[in-house]
């Protein structure tokens, strides 16, 4: 690795002068590579999509200006002509000691072919801030570069740093504030080293597999869940060639986290670094949309809110109560405007209309009796009198008619209307464009939409035409009277999940069923043993240092598939009239597989055997125990196999005494005299 | 209504700024410094706009007629945009008022000075002229002569400012329908007088960052008068001008005690409690709600200011209101210290004024801790948690009992007498010009 050596050799001679000498860079995807935001991004880039009124690109750029960036390196990639549009606009471009350099792609379609492009340009000459466009952060980098500079001294595998936030997780749905899945992670308490990290999603119910290598390795380690990934990485310039030399690696965190912690041929290592003070958080879904907006709404992300100017905003005036409003706007005496709520530039607001905790963009107009609860309306919007919009995403251009009602949940998409009347369910998703038929499910990327995005500047002067078409093309009876637009359907399975990540709050029914899931998996867990206990530990737990218990619950939850397992194989053999000396051989892989003893395998057959005679159907107790004899003697061989020693055959009468117990005992318990016999 | 002007404008203004400054890299930087707010505390940023506003000054090209008003238009557009950046420093507005004063009371010199050698000149050539006017135009171009060298040195008395209301316009005219007789002579005394201006406008914005820089001593210099053996002073936060001056008093051995309040949320109390320790002073450090209870003992509360208003109230670090409640409960004189650029020229009621500021919550409390109070998944989707970490309290005039600027001790209700002195009524609004252009 050339770039290493160099690097290497560059920081022996200037050991000290290496802050200064190196101008500190940043790498800005300026795409998520994600289809979350569909469909709001077929016709926008997500990092110019409003946050607040202000386009979300525009704080990740503040921020990395006023923490000490001096050059950024802009990576765009779907709609990326926009993207360079907007850049040249503002005033990005002509900052003194910040230079923003743009870098366009057309056939990335993930982070690493983006970092794999970089690398090609050899731009990066030194440790650099990895980030990406959706970004929100007020933390100052100086202590984290220093953190990761000294490490990078001691111990020159220490390729990155990342940042994380404490944030607890929602108790009943296990989601973050931010909509993503809870985040386990095992950290070294003393060297802040990263070892594990996984993001959950709902099939583990509350089990966390931990390798044991992790605990004989590690003195001690803090295994958290209320720790938020920031997605802000201090980088070291070999991170650029780990994801050359490794091809497939296309996810940040999926691939090239879990890749390094896993392969450890290479020693590579990631630390951490917990941030207090300081907000970030970075966009994912509509739901983080709505979280991130209303923390800047209520100055978490100071001094990048809407009353202070840090970029081309406009002056907005912050009054009581957190009502951010900016200039000439006109409202009806009338009109009661809320707490939370941000007013844009130049919009109008009827009489009597009824607008809290939302945000309103330029030059909209409101007519009147609106009631307008928790919703992001972008610039442009004209809502008709009598409209009800909760907890919605309304685009510019957005046309609605009088009367309609929006239900929590919607997106409508850029310069859809909707007719008279029209009620619009709720986590309906609403566009001009049609849905993408063929889902590429493998590759969530945005990039897909790229052929779309770069006519897209030639939108406005068609989008009359394409008007007409839709005209023509959508059933009135869904958008209402006049309505244009496709709704989008939601693929079923998808649906389920909707409303994990809306802007709307989780609906009461939702949370009640979530709860009872929640009981019938602690009761399940109840039944083998006491892993209550141990899966409440886990998720409550900060500092669960202990995963003994972790691999007993593990352990007693295979033996239970292990048994089935015998008891198929077992039926099997039977049914088909299999060799003794194959099913033998079956067993003994089973056996392995399962990591068991001989004695559970004895267990387990004798279990299978009793099982099956029990099937067969009897009339009399004599009857049953004559077919329990037939099929132990037609099998003795087999259970001789097994039951050599003697805790085998202690296993073999416990198991028997066990299903005494659970069955018809009465009935079992006169054969026992034979049983004994054949001991 | 200036607000709004100022958004539609500002995308123009910046153009207009950008051609202007190109060449100016440092002057620049400390712009953006500024209007990103980089910038802490007030003192530090009257110097940066300062230095920013003379570097415009020295850049901006001056025609030959009306260069007062070229300079006054390009200090203007700058500080139009500074102000709006930053509109909680009220500093930044102060200086550039300052400046723009400055302009017209150099503007006002050269011009009186102009005319009394004009007026010399022609008395000496024609004969015509009785001698009792000629007597009485050289005294009055005498007295305005030495009115305009005070000026350069020290800011303007009542006099000019009392003078100066209709010459600003009248006087352009005179100079040019006295150059139209003179010739060609003339032109090149203009040229001269085109760089005298610049070059004493230049310099007394030097002075003026001069006193900025040393606004602290100049303060300090007051401590013994008003500190006396064996006092108990109090104070809230922490201010620079506060530690010099109890210093200073140190300084001259006078022996007392400092109760210092530590100034929740941002405990700059803590800092100034160490520098007076490692100074050398007797330091109790107090909570914020035990000042009620100690005030009894107190002899002296001693404040820093953010800023002072034309009614003699004051924007001063929040707590500082209940402190000066507790101090007229007790009758203990509260003093506040401020350098002349905190002078704003602007009354609170103004709806111009931005008052206060809200800082972020996590000043207060952890987000982690709180993340499940702020979860807007569940519920009704509103915070029913809402932090307020406003950074101004305003003590209004009444309960300050005196001032000590770098110019001396003031009562509150003579603020409006300093602010006349400081500022030119024309530019209380600097965007008034703006307003009627649009």
């Amino acid at each position: 690795m050339p770039p290493q050596r160099k690097g290497a050799a560059a920081r022996v001679s200037e050991d000290t002068e290496d802050l200064t000498r190196h101008p500190l860079q940043a790498i800005l995807l300026a795409d998520s590579f994600a289809t979350k935001f569909r469909p709001i991004t077929l016709e926008r880039p997500k990092v110019l999509l409003p946050l607040v009124n202000v386009p979300m690109i525009d704080y990740t750029l503040a921020w990395l200006e006023s923490a000490g960036v001096e050059e950024v390196f802009v990576f765009c990639c779907a709609h990326s002509k926009q993207v360079i549009e907007y850049l040249e606009k503002s005033e990005w471009f002509s900052q003194p000691n910040f230079s923003v350099v743009t870098i366009e792609s057309h056939n990335s379609v993930s982070a690493g072919d983006a970092l794999r492009l970089i690398y090609e340009r050899n731009v990066i000459n030194g440790d650099f801030v990895l980030i990406s466009g959706d970004t929100v952060s007020n933390m100052s980098l100086t202590q984290v570069i220093q953190e990761h500079k000294e490490r990078r001294k001691k111990d020159s595998n220490a390729v990155m740093t990342m940042v994380i936030k404490q944030s607890k997780p929602s108790p009943i749905t296990h989601q973050s504030r931010l909509g993503t899945d809870e985040l386990f992670l095992a950290i070294d308490p003393q060297t802040k080293q990263l070892l594990f990290y996984e993001e959950k999603t709902d099939s583990y119910r509350g089990i966390i597999p931990l390798d044991n290598a992790l605990l004989g390795d590690n003195p001690s380690i803090c295994l958290h869940n209320d720790k938020q990934d920031c997605y802000i990485d201090i980088c070291s310039q070999e991170v650029l060639s780990l994801f050359t030399d490794n091809f497939d690696y296309q996810h940040l965190r999926r691939h090239f986290v879990k890749g390094l912690l896993v392969d450890d041929i290479m020693g590579y290592k990631i630390f951490t670094h917990e941030i207090h003070s300081s907000y970030a958080a970075r966009i994912d879904n509509y739901r983080s949309y709505d979280t991130i907006s209303k923390d800047i709404i209520q100055r978490w992300t100071y001094p990048f809110v809407p009353d202070v100017m840090f970029s081309g905003n406009s002056a907005t005036h912050l009054e009581r109560e957190g009502m951010y409003r900016a200039s000439e706007i006109e409202q009806s005496r009338s009109a009661h405007i809320g707490p939370f709520t941000v007013i844009g530039k130049g919009t109008k607001i009827g009489n009597n209309s009824n607008i809290s905790n939302s945000v309103i963009g330029k030059g909209c107009s409101i007519g009147s009796n609106v009631s307008i609860t928790g919703s992001y309306i972008w610039d442009s919007v004209t809502i008709e009198d009598g409209c009800d919009i909760r907890h919605a995403i309304i685009c510019d251009g957005v046309v609605i008619k009088s009367g309609a009602v929006l239900e929590p949940g919607v997106v409508l998409s850029f310069k859809v209307v909707i007719g008279q009347q029209c009620i619009v369910p709720s986590y309906s998703k609403v566009s001009l464009y049609q849905q993408p038929t063929v889902e590429d499910s493998d590759e969530e990327l945005e990039y897909a939409d790229n052929s779309s995005g770069t006519v897209d500047s030639s939108i406005t002067c068609t989008v009359d035409t394409l008007n007409r078409e839709m005209m023509s093309e959508t059933p009135a009876s869904q958008l209402g009277p006049g309505g244009v637009g496709h709704v989008w359907s939601i693929c079923e399975g998808a649906h389920e999940e909707e409303w994990r990540h809306s802007v709307a709050p989780i609906p009461a029914d939702k949370l009640a069923e979530v709860i009872q899931s929640l009981e019938d998996d602690l009761e399940l867990l109840n039944l083998d043993g006491n892993a209550h206990s141990v899966s409440g530990e886990l998720k409550s737990g900060r500092n669960g240092t202990d995963s003994e218990d972790d691999d007993v619950e593990d352990s007693r939850d295979d033996s239970i598939i292990y048994e089935k397992e015998v008891e198929a194989t077992f039926l099997r053999a039977v049914n088909e009239n299999i060799k003794v000396p194959d099913v033998i051989l079956e067993m003994n892989s089973l056996r392995l597989s399962y990591n068991m003893t001989s004695a559970d395998c004895a267990g387990a057959i004798f279990y299978a055997m009793m099982k099956q005679a029990l099937e067969i159907p009897h009339a009399t107790a004599g009857e049953l125990r004559k077919s329990a004899a037939s099929i132990i003697d037609a099998w003795n061989k087999l259970l001789k196999f097994y039951s050599k020693e003697i805790d085998d055959q202690i296993e073999v009468i416990m198991k028997f005494e066990e299903m005494c117990l659970e069955s018809v005992k009465g009935v079992l318990t006169t054969f026992f005299p034979d049983f004994a016999s054949f001991i | 209504m200036r607000l709004n002007l100022s958004a539609r404008k500002t995308l123009c203004l910046a153009r207009i700024s950008k051609n202007l400054l190109s060449s100016l890299s440092l002057a620049f930087a400390c712009f953006f410094d500024l209007r990103s707010s980089k910038i802490e505390g007030s003192q530090a940023t009257a110097r940066q706009t300062a230095e920013l506003l003379r570097s415009v000054i020295s850049q901006q090209r001056v025609p030959y007629t009306n260069q007062a008003g070229a300079l006054i238009d390009a200090v203007r557009a700058v500080g139009e945009q500074l102000i709006a950046a930053n509109p909680v420093e009220l500093a930044v507005g102060n200086i550039v008022r300052r400046v723009l004063h400055i302009i017209r009371e150099e503007d006002l010199s050269l011009t009186t000075a102009a005319i009394a050698g004009l007026n010399l000149s022609a008395a000496s050539d024609g004969d015509d002229d009785d001698d009792g006017e000629r007597d009485e135009h050289s005294v009055l171009s005498a007295a305005a002569v030495a009115a305009s060298a005070r000026n350069a040195l020290r800011p303007p008395s009542l006099q000019t400012l009392l003078e100066d209301m209709p010459e600003s316009v009248a006087i352009p005219h005179t100079s040019s329908s006295g150059g139209d007789s003179e010739g060609k002579s003339k032109s090149a005394d203009k040229s001269s007088r085109t760089r005298r201006l610049k070059h004493d406008v230049i310099e007394a914005v030097n002075e003026l960052i001069q006193d900025i820089n040393t606004c602290h001593e100049q303060i300090a210099e007051q401590a013994v008068e008003h500190i006396h053996q064996n006092e108990v002073i109090l104070t809230l936060g922490g201010s620079k001008t506060v530690l010099e001056f109890l210093y200073a008093a140190k300084e001259k051995k006078r022996s007392f005690r400092v109760f210092v309040a530590e100034g929740a949320p941002r405990y700059q109390g803590h800092l100034l409690a160490k520098e007076l320790v490692t100074r050398g002073l007797h330091t109790t450090l107090i909570t914020d709600s035990a000042v009620f209870a100690i005030i009894s003992r107190v002899n002296m509360v001693i404040v820093g200011a953010h800023a002072v208003m034309a009614n003699g109230g004051v924007i001063v670090p929040v707590g500082l209101n209940m402190v000066a409640l507790a101090a007229q409960k007790h009758a203990v004189p509260f003093v506040v210290l401020a350098g002349s650029h905190k002078l704003c020229p602007l009354y609170p009621h103004n709806p111009e004024v931005l008052l206060n500021e809200l800082r972020s919550p996590s000043e207060l409390l952890d987000f982690g801790e709180f993340s499940d109070c702020l979860d807007f998944g569940s519920g009704i989707g509103s915070p029913l948690l809402h932090v307020v970490n406003p950074a101004f309290d305003y003590v209004p005039p009444k309960l300050v009992s005196l001032f000590i600027t770098d110019t001396g001790g003031h009562n509150p209700s003579y603020m409006y007498r300093l602010i006349a002195d400081y500022y030119s009524a024309d530019d209380l609004v600097v965007r008034r010009r703006v307003a009627l252009g649009n």
